[in-house]
């Protein structure tokens, strides 16, 4: 089991769930976070104040899969996101010692999305 | 002459009439940034500023090319086609009444019309928010008021060929509703359809504002209809109080719809229905009786609602709907003049339905014409624009958004990881956080 981590653009955030979707990966949560890696700032001007933004809106989604998946998740996330342009996010794959589905119980491989092929 | 017939061929200006001007004015100049509100609840956060930017430019651009050539092209004689130049840069708009019908300073009347002229720059906006160049939205904003709403506001009250034959439009079916609407058909088609249209779901940001936008653009309505008959008698009495009924009427009608269909009655869909119902009883309002005024919401809220309906499923992204909301509505409004107009209320001419098949004709004629020379004039003004400047975004850009990228700011801004600039090191490049050395 693995935990896969992706952070990208917002507005590859639809592209990314469509590309999991078909990669037939079900489970997903996703949170907004801000970041900075390496882009250029965007200037922006309030009145009399003239600021860099350092840190850009980014969308991370978080995926527990179990080990035959990871590859189509990471690729499913690298076609989702990807513009070519600076600013596209990262991967982290990371392993997992324990999942728990609530409702049933479920531990482990039972419980990550989808169960091994 | 003697100093009392020099006297009495002075027009006289009715202190009354003018204050009612002077509020009205300032109710119709609230509805642009009141549809800003409107308009930039119903697009995503990232083209919030943008969109109500849209509006705000309208006041800027079509204020200034209504004093230097709009009003005059609109108000002076009577060609059929088209107005003078007697009064570009607004000379000789002064202080006494325009005519002899007329009790209100001729100053006052061309303000009260260019409230008129920005609202109608700032609904076509609704077509092509979220993509279009703020550039060339300027350049747009400023021909279009001149070559399309100066015509068709000549056409209509100035003295052109409609108002010569007898067409009733009371408050702008012709020149504000029916042109902003099938001008914003040709906009969308012209400008084309956000990237991500019929493929992602580009859904409403801000319901609330939506809903704001849409109770202060009724506000406002009551100055746009009611000042329309320029004094404090019985039309302007007639259709202030059709302004409240018509709308009320076409949200029962948007309820029981929405209710039929999904089983809910929907608060965008009530806004919705609150625009649709002002802009219904717009050209009507001081013509027909408060009870046609009911049937008119009832009714004329039906094909406004199969459009909004039926336009998200084809592939022209006309955003927000103006055709729809306005032209569909305005249209709907101008034939039902012709059918219902009341003598008894009036005063001028009767429909269809009490003896006047004439009128009808007339109402007709405008519901062609104006939709045909809006939609044509602003379809070959945008290919011409187009031909010099670009119209839309990059698609990058319009990922991005339009705020950050036309106005360098964002309208949810949160400030964590802004680094201050100051004016010595304007000029160095930017330093990434993760490396400050």
């Amino acid at each position: 089991m693995k935990l896969v981590i992706g952070i990208v653009r917002p507005e590859k955030a639809n592209d990314v769930l469509e590309a999991l979707y078909r990669a037939q990966v079900r489970g997903v949560s996703m949170s907004r976070v801000q970041g900075h890696g390496g882009e250029l700032e965007r200037v922006e001007t309030y009145r009399g104040t003239t600021v860099k933004m350092g840190l850009a809106e980014k969308v991370r989604f978080e995926i527990a899969v179990s080990d035959d998946f990871v590859e189509a998740a990471v690729e499913a996330l690298c076609e989702g996101a990807r513009t070519g342009e600076v600013g596209d996010g990262k991967i982290f794959v990371l392993p997992l010692d324990q999942a728990v589905r609530i409702r049933t119980g479920e531990t482990d491989h039972g419980a990550v999305t989808p169960v091994d092929k | 002459m003697s100093a009392v017939s020099l006297l009495a061929a002075v027009p006289q200006v009715d202190s009354g009439d003018t204050a009612w001007m002077l509020a009205a004015t300032a109710l119709v100049l609230m509805m642009t940034p009141a549809l800003g509100l409107f308009y930039a609840g119903l697009v995503r956060s990232k083209n919030t500023l943008n969109t109500f930017m849209m509006c705000i430019a309208a006041i800027a651009v079509a204020m200034v090319t209504w004093a230097l050539v709009g009003y005059s092209l609109a108000f002076d004689g009577t060609g059929d086609l088209i107005g003078g130049l007697g009064y570009v840069g607004l000379h000789g708009v002064d202080f006494l009444p325009r005519n002899d019908e007329s009790t209100i300073p001729h100053l006052l009347f061309m303000a009260f019309q260019a409230t008129f002229c920005i609202i109608t720059v700032a609904l076509i906006s609704g077509a092509v928010v979220e993509r279009m160049r703020f550039g060339a939205f300027l350049v747009f904003a400023a021909l279009w008021s001149v070559l399309v709403y100066a015509v068709l506001a000549h056409w209509a009250f100035g003295g052109g060929w409609l108002a010569e034959r007898g067409t009733l439009d009371f408050a702008g079916g012709v020149p504000v509703e029916m042109a902003s609407g099938f001008s914003a058909l040709a906009a969308a088609l012209v400008v084309g359809s956000r990237k991500d249209y019929g493929r992602q779901a580009l859904l409403p940001h801000n319901a609330m504002y939506v809903l704001l936008g849409a109770g202060l653009l009724w506000f406002g309505w009551f100055g746009f209809n009611g000042g329309s008959g320029f004094n404090t008698g019985t039309n302007s009495v007639l259709a202030f109080t059709n302004t409240l009924i018509t709308p009320a009427c076409a949200l029962v009608t948007w309820f029981v719809l929405d209710l039929v269909r999904g089983r809910k009655a929907t608060a965008i869909g009530a806004a919705t229905a609150i625009i649709v119902g002002c802009v219904l009883i717009t050209p009507a309002g001081g013509y027909i009786s408060p009870g046609w005024a009911m049937v008119l919401g009832f009714l004329g809220a039906l094909p406004c609602y199969v459009a909004i309906q039926w336009r998200p499923r084809t592939r022209v992204d006309e955003t927000l709907d103006v055709l729809a909301a306005h032209g569909i509505a305005g249209f709907t409004g101008i034939l039902f003049i012709g059918l219902v107009a009341q003598v008894g209320w009036n005063g001028i001419a009767d429909g269809l339905f009490y003896g006047n098949a004439d009128q009808l004709l007339d109402q007709v004629l405008a519901a062609i014409a104006a939709p045909a020379y809006a939609f044509t004039v602003t379809f070959i003004l945008l290919k011409l624009i187009g031909a010099v400047m670009p119209l839309r975004a990059s698609e990058h850009d319009e990922a991005v958004g339009m705020d950050v990228t036309y106005h360098g700011e964002e309208a949810y801004v949160t400030g964590e990881g802004a680094i201050l600039v100051f004016p010595e090191d304007g000029g160095k490049a930017p330093v990434p956080v993760a490396d400050p050395g």
